[in-house]
């Protein structure tokens, strides 16, 4: 029987979720246990519609198993586009407090919505599927474990849907970017060691001598992040029954764990991972070489051994002993260099093919993703100076530099792994529409400039506003001053932000379109090289 | 390594490896990236001699400049109260219409004031002092209680209405609603609004005088210009605390609302209280 097992299993998930929801002790659980019920339920239901009797196909163990790729491709983007829609709320809500609406809408509850939503939903389903379709081309292997991935796709979008259903019933553990409760958490921790058992299993079967760099990236970045979560969510329950835990650590050790965590997340989700989509994305578009091999082996090692000890740099001056901020600092600093080489030998990959800049969209975006990703790894160490932290710690700076990375690295490189993937994941000659493509890079990279922009204006302002002192050494200004000083900025960061999700709306119609079958028809791209010599020589005008 | 594989674009040989189509070249690692990987990493350790940086089995090495934040912290506290110091020791000792004559002291005082103001007073008064619906404007001069310095150091030390401190201002005016009828109250209300210039029905201003005489008296005087001793407000000089509409008026007179001001002089002591009180008497109203 087709799905048999995994109908019987989900059945008892349903079932236990039921009892859990009935002797719940606290009222949010009790609703988060009915929302896991349903949801189970309902996905039951339909394994329960598509199952057969009879024997399966066989299938063919040397063609890749592109299913679960395909609706995370899908997912990336509706997930995307949701969680960008939440960032551009929640910035009017700053901008406009009245905005704000009680309980399950307010700012509080709103925010890890959103960046759960952008880094875990968007992201992670960018890396989950983009790792999926590399390791298997790569590796010239089907994906192990038969339906593990599976498993691992729709385990990941519970854990989604739980962790964003719990924060708007006001269910968190407000540790930052780690805010969902000890069940989700314990369940995260499930589908991710199934990842890694997928990840490495397909690795150790594969067909090729070498292991390619891109695997290399992903491989630590599933298994840090593993590494990370379970420590930094390291708990107590209050009650095997309600939504309410005690974390395992206290003070500055849980300040530490929590930064040691928060940047690596940022370290080996939003860098490591995305420079594996970056190694096998860019020369795959280019069509040339990954410039240096060399390169690519002493930036990962350095990337990954520097990158895990920089966290303290979050924690400069605070209760953390001073010699644990040197070595934040330092390491950060050290941490430059590896995180540029990831920059060089992506741009460098494009000489030989730098006019695709002026004909392809797509490598357009990639290479806006790896300036971005340049700028954003010079800033950060900049900013994990103690001196230079002073200022920029607390104020808009610092969402400014997160976005700088998230919108142009994080977001642009996964817009390009999208539009490279998704013609050839459903046997289209092409994308719906290429300009549509133009349209989005424009609409992405000017809301990334004004948004980085606007933040950092704001950030210095409020830094240095905080710190006003008159000739008597009193502060100059109440906090509320401050607040106040920073609204034309909140407008403007808001309408940054709407360009960008614009940019995703198009790209979602485009993904649609495109999935669905239809081609636009439009002008192909003006500007490849023989007409841009022409034109320059006066010649004549290229119609 | 096979020199069989050259890239005919830029000359470069390939490492023999191919996945999915994707070659890699063999460039060396570019020099400059070399030499400022090397550079920061000899800063790094530089650096973590000079400063704390090494963790051992009980402690941390202590860097050999001594740098400790802590210890920065509380130097630049020891300055700052050093240099502060000798104002508020004159603050201390000296009554606050000393501190007003003598330039250089009230000049601190209100720089001091204002500071404190900002952490302990916008909430209610607003930023500028310039009040809201129930909380009194600090720049004009209309004073419930009084607008001299004096004045102000006993408001503000004792608070209004504030239940746990026996010298704080009190009064209250007593809820009309239950004194008189409704029609007198709109009457009232109408008077009231007439004195400061509002036009209002006649056939409703008359009759009201009466019932302020009757009444209101008492506390807002004969010529409604209040009373500071009672913290009865002037009702002809335009300003309203609660609202200058007839209805807002009536709803006052109806069942009164009365404002609670803390008393501050627990929390901040009297040199901060002798300061905020010449910074609010600095504000433009002071008299």
């Amino acid at each position: 029987m087709k799905f048999g097992t995994a109908i019987v299993l989900l059945s008892l998930f349903a079932f236990a979720a039921l009892v859990a929801a009935g002797f719940g002790v606290d009222e949010p659980f009790r609703q988060h246990m009915w929302i896991l019920f349903f949801a189970v339920t309902g996905f039951t239901a339909i394994l329960l519609r598509k199952t057969e009797f009879k024997p399966a196909a066989p299938t063919d163990p040397s063609a890749y198993m592109d299913g679960p790729i395909r609706y995370g491709a899908i997912a990336t983007v509706f997930w995307g586009v949701i969680g960008m829609l939440v960032g551009v709320v929640i910035a009017l809500q700053l901008a406009y407090p009245d905005l704000n609406i009680e309980p399950w809408f307010n700012f509080g509850r709103l925010r890890p919505l959103h960046t759960s939503g952008v880094v875990f939903a968007f992201g992670g389903n960018a890396l989950l599927c983009t790792s999926l379709y590399v390791v298997q081309r790569t590796c010239r292997a089907r994906l192990f474990g038969g339906n593990l991935a599976w498993f691992v796709f729709w385990g990941y979008q519970l854990f989604i849907v739980m962790a964003a259903t719990g924060y708007l019933l006001g269910i968190t553990e407000s540790r930052e970017y780690a805010e969902p409760e000890w069940y989700v958490d314990l369940w995260l921790t499930v589908v991710w060691v199934a990842y890694l058992i997928l990840f490495l299993g397909t690795i150790l079967k594969r067909k090729e001598p070498h292991i390619y760099v891109a695997n290399w990236f992903y491989l630590s970045f599933i298994v840090t992040i593993a590494m990370l979560h379970v420590i930094n969510n390291l708990s107590m329950p209050a009650s095997f029954l309600g939504s309410k835990s005690y974390s395992a650590f206290s003070g500055v050790q849980d300040a530490l764990t929590q930064w040691w965590y928060g940047h690596n997340a940022v370290g080996f989700f939003l860098t490591s991972g995305f420079l594996g989509m970056m190694y096998y994305f860019v020369p795959k578009q280019a069509n040339r070489p990954v410039y240096s091999y060399r390169l690519s082996i002493i930036h990962f090692w350095a990337l990954i051994f520097l990158y895990i000890w920089a966290g303290p740099h979050h924690l400069h001056y605070t209760a953390l002993p001073d010699w644990a901020q040197t070595l934040g600092m330092v390491f950060s600093i050290m941490l430059w260099m590896p995180s540029w080489g990831g920059m060089i030998n992506g741009l460098m990959t494009l000489s030989g093919a730098w006019d695709k800049i002026r004909t392809d969209p797509i490598i357009r975006m990639m290479v806006m993703a790896i300036a971005f990703y340049g700028m954003s790894t010079l800033e950060g160490p900049v900013m994990a100076i103690k001196a230079v932290n002073s200022l920029s710690h607390y104020t808009d700076w610092t969402i400014g530099h997160v976005h700088s990375g998230a919108l142009g690295w994080v977001g642009m490189i996964s817009f390009g792994a999208i539009y490279y993937m998704v013609p050839k994941l459903w046997n289209r000659e092409r994308l719906y529409s290429l300009r549509l493509v133009t349209w989005h890079f424009w609409l992405a990279t000017l809301g990334i400039v004004v948004y980085a922009a606007v933040m950092w204006v704001s950030g210095v302002m409020q830094g240095l506003m905080w710190r006003e002192n008159d000739e008597q050494g009193f502060l100059v200004y109440s906090f509320a001053e401050t607040v106040a000083a920073m609204h034309p900025y909140y407008i403007m960061r808001a309408i940054g932000g709407a360009m960008y999700l614009s940019g995703a709306l198009i790209m979602a119609w485009n993904i649609t379109m495109t999935i669905l079958g239809y081609q636009r028809e439009e002008e192909p791209m003006p500007g490849s090289a023989p007409v841009f010599r022409a034109a320059r020589s006066g010649a004549k005008k290229w119609a | 390594m096979s020199d069989e594989h050259i890239d005919e674009f830029s000359g470069v040989s390939m490492t023999g490896h191919e996945w999915d189509g994707i070659r890699e070249l063999n460039n060396p690692l570019p020099c400059w990236w070399v030499i400022t990987f090397y550079v920061t990493i000899v800063w790094a350790i530089g650096y973590t001699i000079a400063y704390p940086a090494w963790p051992m089995l009980t402690s941390a090495t202590k860097g050999v400049l001594g740098y400790s934040s802590r210890n920065d912290v509380r130097n630049e506290l020891a300055a700052a109260e050093v240099a502060k110091g000798k104002y508020i020791a004159a603050i201390e000792a000296k009554s606050i219409s000393e501190i007003a004559a003598d330039d250089a002291l009230r000049e601190f005082a209100v720089a001091a004031g204002g500071a404190a103001f900002k952490v302990n007073c916008v909430q209610c008064h607003g930023s500028g002092a310039q009040g809201s619906a129930g909380f009194p404007n600090l720049n004009d001069d209309d004073w419930l209680w009084g607008g001299n310095a004096d004045q102000i150091q006993q408001t503000i030390t004792h608070g209004i209405r504030f239940p746990s401190d026996p010298d704080t201002r009190l009064s209250e005016m007593p809820a009309f609603g239950d004194i008189i009828t409704a029609d007198q109250i709109k009457q009232v209300s109408a008077y009231a609004a007439s004195l400061s210039g509002q036009v209002q029905d006649a056939k409703l201003v008359e009759p009201g005088a009466k019932v302020f005489a009757e009444n209101c008296v008492a506390c807002h005087g004969d010529n409604a210009k209040g009373n500071r001793e009672l913290g009865a407000p002037d009702l002809t000089d335009a300003i309203w605390l609660y609202g200058s509409g007839e209805t807002d008026i009536a709803a006052q007179v109806r069942a009164p609302k009365h404002g609670v001001m803390p008393a501050w002089i627990g929390r901040l002591g009297e040199t901060k209280v002798k300061e905020l009180a010449i910074y609010v008497h600095s504000l433009g109203g002071g008299e």
